[in-house]
C-alpha cells in the first residue's frame, strides 16, 4: 500500500492505495464518484477523461500513485470551478444543442471540450473535431458535440445545432 | 482489466531511479507517463515486480538550448514539445511529428524520452529522430554515455538502453531554417501510422540543398530512405527519387497492409512528404 493525498472536486482526500490502482478506478471505487465512467480497455475511448492539474488525461491510463499530490477535477466538480450556475457553460451547452443520445461519452466529452477551450479559446470546426479525436462517441456522429463546443466557445447558437441541420457544412449551419 | 500486483518507487533524482534499477534488476519496470506502459500492465502482457516511476525527477524535464543543438528531457511531455519555441524553430520536423501523435490527453501524459524508448515500429518520434540525426543521453551504474540515433533502435520494442540503464535527455542537432513535414497515413483518427514520412529539408523546392528523409513502419525500427536522400542531392527529380524510398527496407504485413502495400505507401507519402517540406 501506497499514501496519496490528493485534492478531488475541491477536498482533500487521503488514502492508502494499491499501486496498481488505476487513477479511475480511485475515483469510482473508492471516493464514489462514479460521473467518471470506463468505455474501453485501450485508452482509445476517452469516457473515464478528468482534469489533472488542470489537463485533461485518460483517468484508465493514470496510476492512482502517479496523482499523489495532485488536483482533480472530475465531471462531477466541474460545475464549482465556474460561478455562474448550477451547470459549466460545457454542459449547458452540450444541453442545448443536444450533444449528446446515451449519454455514455458525455462525461469525458465534456471534459476534454473544456481542456481543449482553455488551450484554443476560438478554434475552427476543424480543430475542434482533432481537439475531440481522443474522445468516441457511438450515438451522435459527433455534429451536435462539435456545435455545442462552438457554442460554448462563443461561436454560433443553439439554433443552429438542432437536427434540422445535421449533414449541413459548418459555414452553412453558422451562418 | 486492472495490472498484477507491483511495488511501486517514486525516486526524485537519476541516481536514486538508478540505484533502484540496480537493486531490482529485470524484475524492475521504468514507468515515464505510462501512456504504453500502462495498456501493456492492464492487458497483462508484462508483470513486473517493481515500478520505478521517473515523474518526480524534475531534472529529467525541459527542453534546453545547448550551443549547436537542443535538448529534451526524457521526461518532457509530448503536449510540451509540440507547443515549444526552440523545438519549432531548431527542429521543425519534430513539432509536426508530435502534432499528429495519438489525443490531447495521451499527450499530455505521454513523454517525448518514453516514446522512444518504447521503440514501437509504429511510433511516431522515431523517423524524425533518426532523420535529425539525434543522439541519445544514456545513464547507467558507469555513468552516462550517448549513443547516436542510428545505433539506438535494435529492434522490436528494443533500444540501446540497457537493463541497468535510463534515456535522461535527446539531443537533436539544431535544423534552424530547414523545412519540414511529416507525412502519416493512418486508418482513423488518434492511430499508429500505417506507414509514415519524416522529411526535413534545406533550401526549396527546386534548389534544395540538403534532405533527410526517415521512414516509420517500413521494418522493426525506424529507417532512412537513403537512396532516395541521395538521389535528391545529386539533383535528381523528386518523382522519380521517390520510388526509391522503399529500397532496404523490410515493411510488416498485418491486418492494416501488406507489405506491398506498405511499399507503395512508402514511394507516394516520400513524394508528398518532400514537397510539403520544401514549401511546394
Ligand atoms: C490511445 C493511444 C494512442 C496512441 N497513439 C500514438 C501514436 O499515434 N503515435 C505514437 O507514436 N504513439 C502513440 N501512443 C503512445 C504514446 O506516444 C506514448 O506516450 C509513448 O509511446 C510512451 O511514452 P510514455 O512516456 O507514456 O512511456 P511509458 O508508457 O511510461 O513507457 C514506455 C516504455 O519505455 C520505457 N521507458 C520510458 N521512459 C524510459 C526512460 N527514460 N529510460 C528507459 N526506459 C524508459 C518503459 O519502461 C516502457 O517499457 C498512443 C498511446 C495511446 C494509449
Ligand atoms: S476508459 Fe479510459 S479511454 Fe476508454
Ligand atoms: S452519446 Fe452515446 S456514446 Fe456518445
Amino acid at each position: 500500500m501506497t499514501r496519496i493525498n490528493l485534492t478531488v472536486d475541491g477536498a482533500k482526500v487521503a488514502d492508502d492505495v494499491e499501486p496498481r490502482m488505476l487513477l479511475v478506478q480511485y475515483l469510482r471505487e473508492k471516493l464514489g464518484k462514479t460521473g467518471t465512467v470506463v468505455g474501453c480497455d485501450t485508452s482509445n475511448c476517452g469516457a473515464c477523461t478528468v482534469h489533472l492539474d488542470g489537463t485533461s488525461v485518460k483517468s484508465c491510463n493514470v496510476l492512482a500513485v502517479q496523482a499523489d499530490g495532485s488536483e482533480v477535477t472530475t465531471i462531477e466538480g466541474l460545475a464549482a470551478t465556474y460561478d455562474g450556475g448550477d451547470l459549466h457553460p460545457m454542459q449547458e451547452a452540450f444541453r442545448e444543442c443536444h450533444g449528446l443520445q446515451c449519454g455514455y461519452c458525455t462525461p469525458g466529452m465534456i471534459m476534454q471540450s473544456v481542456a481543449f477551450l482553455k488551450e484554443n479559446p476560438k478554434p475552427t470546426e476543424e480543430e475542434i473535431r482533432v481537439g475531440i479525436e481522443g474522445n468516441l462517441c457511438r450515438c451522435t456522429g459527433y455534429h451536435n458535440i462539435v456545435r455545442a463546443v462552438q457554442l460554448a466557445s462563443g461561436q454560433g447558437d443553439h439554433q443552429s445545432a438542432g437536427a434540422s441541420t445535421v449533414g449541413v457544412p459548418a459555414e452553412e449551419a453558422t451562418s | 482489466m486492472i495490472p498484477t500486483q507491483f511495488d511501486y518507487l517514486a525516486p526524485t533524482t537519476v541516481e536514486e531511479a538508478l540505484s533502484a534499477l540496480a537493486t531490482h534488476g529485470d524484475d524492475a519496470k521504468i514507468l515515464a507517463g505510462g501512456q504504453s506502459l500502462l495498456p501493456v500492465l492492464r492487458m497483462r502482457l508484462n508483470a513486473p515486480e517493481m515500478v520505478i516511476d521517473l515523474g518526480r525527477i524534475e531534472s529529467l524535464r525541459g527542453i534546453r538550448d545547448d550551443g549547436d543543438a537542443i535538448v529534451i528531457g526524457a521526461m518532457t511531455p509530448h503536449s510540451v514539445v509540440g507547443k515549444d519555441p526552440l523545438v519549432k524553430e531548431h527542429a521543425l520536423l519534430i513539432h509536426k511529428a508530435v502534432e499528429h501523435l495519438a489525443d490531447e490527453q495521451i499527450r499530455h501524459r505521454g513523454t517525448f524520452g518514453g516514446a522512444l524508448a518504447h521503440a514501437d515500429p509504429a511510433g511516431d518520434l522515431g523517423a524524425p529522430a533518426l532523420a535529425l540525426d539525434a543522439s541519445f543521453v544514456i545513464a547507467g551504474p558507469g555513468g552516462t554515455r550517448t549513443v547516436p540515433a542510428a545505433e539506438f533502435f535494435v529492434d522490436l520494442f528494443e533500444t540501446a538502453i540497457g537493463e541497468d540503464e535510463l534515456l535522461t535527455e535527446v539531443r537533436v542537432p539544431k535544423h534552424t531554417g530547414w523545412g519540414a513535414h511529416y507525412e502519416k497515413f493512418v486508418r482513423v483518427a488518434h492511430q499508429w501510422p500505417i506507414v509514415a514520412v519524416a522529411a526535413t529539408v534545406k533550401g526549396s523546392a527546386g534548389s534544395l540543398e540538403d534532405v533527410k528523409i526517415g521512414l516509420t513502419n517500413m521494418g522493426s525500427t525506424p529507417l532512412r530512405a537513403k537512396a532516395t536522400e541521395d538521389a535528391l542531392r545529386g539533383g535528381g527529380d523528386l518523382a522519380t527519387a521517390a520510388q526509391l524510398a522503399d529500397q532496404d527496407t523490410n515493411p510488416p504485413s498485418d491486418l492494416n497492409g501488406e507489405a506491398s502495400y506498405r511499399r507503395h505507401l512508402a514511394k507516394v507519402l516520400t513524394r508528398r512528404a518532400v514537397t510539403a517540406a520544401s514549401g511546394g
